[in-house]
């Protein structure tokens, strides 16, 4: 297999780079591996930047991927406040910012995604503020406390996340949301009636269906988001959370088959069979729906550093996964499995009233493509291996509480 | 410092001294120990850090909550002394406790 003279170098250190030099040991890899990133801290867990960060349940220790210690002892060079300037395919070469260049046998792109910016007049001023990093993070708890008051452009993961965090820690919250219901491009309708109820509840202000024409302020800050319909929303903050960009520069200019994002197949490779990409800046096969897709999520990153490290490895691929996604708002721990694609009816199982239910949705077939699970661990994982198993379901057995998960997905 | 032992599914054996208060996953994942994944971090929300308990040891740990219970239900092969790894909290009771690993966490 490898030889130890071999040099894998990483491009990438969030979960998806960390966790492919993890694996690649596991898996016996015997050369050498570099882990470039371009954040001056090694691999760290981003979801609790949202939630348990900011509200001070979790300190940087708990955030680590991995403990300090953890690359010496796994003889991973790890490279940090580096960023890569290009590829030169050709001579197998990483050249570095700084001038210094890295030669490599095998490539993997893990580049992740950025925030989209929004261009819009005002879109400058200080305390306009995004959520990608451990150091946004750390800037947006300074904007969040008691009497304060956080707009959030965008009623997506980050914004309901971050926005339940901000109650919690007694600011005031407007939500401000172009489509006409949240989590728009994720949930669906009955889903998003739900954490609409429960935001307003715990006295969120959403404003949907509002465009947001610019930002204005005094003294080069922040003080008011300006809609679309020449209102004002005062705010002492704004976090801006509209989606992500995948980064994808360094493997266009590389030349590299690049559509949504750079172009893989089922083991993560790129065009170029020495170059491999993963995670939210890979644009993927999804093997279960005959798709290609870009997924931003932490499975997402994990799977594809399975796929790439077992190639590396020269280990039997790993069995394709269930796409799954999961967020905390309040006591509501929301799962979802599978994408909805093709779907033509939705079951629906317990109650919202409760704050327990799932929603199946199905082909017309009666395939379960995907499942929506609100503080329902057994209906998420149950649902997860009805997707798997691509046969058709009793809807009425489905939607009937007192027959078990179990005995359902068996 | 408690010792863990980590057994994989082809009888590798790892013994491990593992921080007071952490879990079980972590002390594996924090060490690169293969076979337990713990995609969601420790939420106990993604049944992919399962092992079983040796029966030895059973007594010993708090039974599981409903949360954990559900996610041991959907585990590939799960029996009765299956546990999730980031629900067993180390502490010197546990001192010697031996875990081994499914063939796979799907």
């Amino acid at each position: 297999m490898s030889d130890t003279s071999e040099h894998i170098v990483i491009v990438g250190a969030g979960h998806g780079g960390g966790s492919v030099a993890a694996f690649l040991r596991q898996y016996g890899w015997k050369g050498r591996i570099t882990l470039i990133g371009d954040e001056p801290v090694p691999p760290y867990h981003r979801p609790p930047l949202s939630k348990a960060w900011l509200t001070g349940a979790a300190d940087a220790a708990s955030l680590a991927l991995r403990p300090a210690n953890f690359y010496t002892a796994q003889a991973i060079a790890l490279r940090l406040s580096t960023r890569v300037a290009a590829i030169d395919r050709g001579a197998r070469r990483v050249m570095l910012e700084d001038g210094e260049s890295l030669d490599y046998d095998r490539l993997v792109l893990a580049l992740g995604s950025r925030p989209r910016k929004l261009d819009l007049p005002g879109s400058g001023l200080a305390g306009i503020l995004e959520l990608r990093s451990a150091a946004d993070a750390d800037l947006l708890e300074g904007a969040i406390g008691p009497g304060r008051v956080l707009a959030i452009v965008g009623a997506g993961y980050i914004g309901l996340e971050v926005a339940a965090s901000a109650r919690s820690l007694g600011a005031g919250v407007v939500v401000i949301e172009r489509e006409a219901r949240v989590l728009a491009r994720i949930a669906s309708p009955p889903l998003s009636a739900f954490f609409e109820t429960h935001h307003r509840r715990h006295g969120v202000g959403l404003e949907l269906g509002a465009m947001v024409a610019g930002f204005e302020g005094i003294g080069g800050r922040v003080g008011l988001v300006r809609l679309a319909d020449g209102r004002a929303i005062a705010s002492d903050a704004v976090l801006v959370g509209v989606g992500g960009v995948a980064n994808t520069e360094l493997a266009e200019a590389a030349g590299l088959d690049c559509r949504n994002g750079i172009s893989v197949d089922q083991a993560s490779r790129t065009s170029d069979p020495a170059i491999y990409a993963i995670g939210d800046c890979s644009d993927r096969p999804l093997p279960l729906y005959h798709r290609q897709a870009r997924l931003e999520s932490v499975p997402n990153a994990l799977e594809q550093a399975k796929q790439a490290a077992a190639d590396l490895c020269e280990r039997a691929p790993p069995a394709p996964e269930v796409p799954w996604f999961w967020s905390d708002q309040y006591d509501l721990k929301l799962q979802i499995a599978g994408l909805p694609f093709d779907v033509a009816e939705t079951v629906q199982r317990g109650d919202p009233a409760t704050a327990r239910f799932a929603l199946f949705h199905l082909t017309d077939e009666g395939v379960v493509q995907a499942v929506e699970a609100v503080n329902s661990g057994a209906e998420f994982l149950g649902g997860r291996s009805l997707i798997g198993k691509r046969r058709p379901v009793d809807r009425g057995r489905l939607a009937d509480s007192t027959i078990s998960m179990k005995e359902i997905a068996a | 410092m408690p010792k863990i032992h980590y057994i994989e599914h082809d009888g590798t054996e790892h013994e491990i001294e593992v921080r007071l208060g952490l879990s079980v996953m972590e002390g594996a994942v924090n060490n690169n120990v293969p076979g337990i994944d713990a995609d969601c971090g420790g939420a106990c929300a993604c049944a992919t850090c399962h092992v079983f308990v040796d029966p030895a040891w059973l007594g010993l740990l708090a039974p599981p909550d409903a949360q954990e219970r559900s996610m041991i239900d959907f585990a590939a092969n799960s029996g009765a002394n299956s546990r999730m790894s980031c629900q067993i909290k180390v502490s010197q009771t546990l001192d010697g406790l031996v875990v081994r690993m499914p063939k796979s966490q799907f």
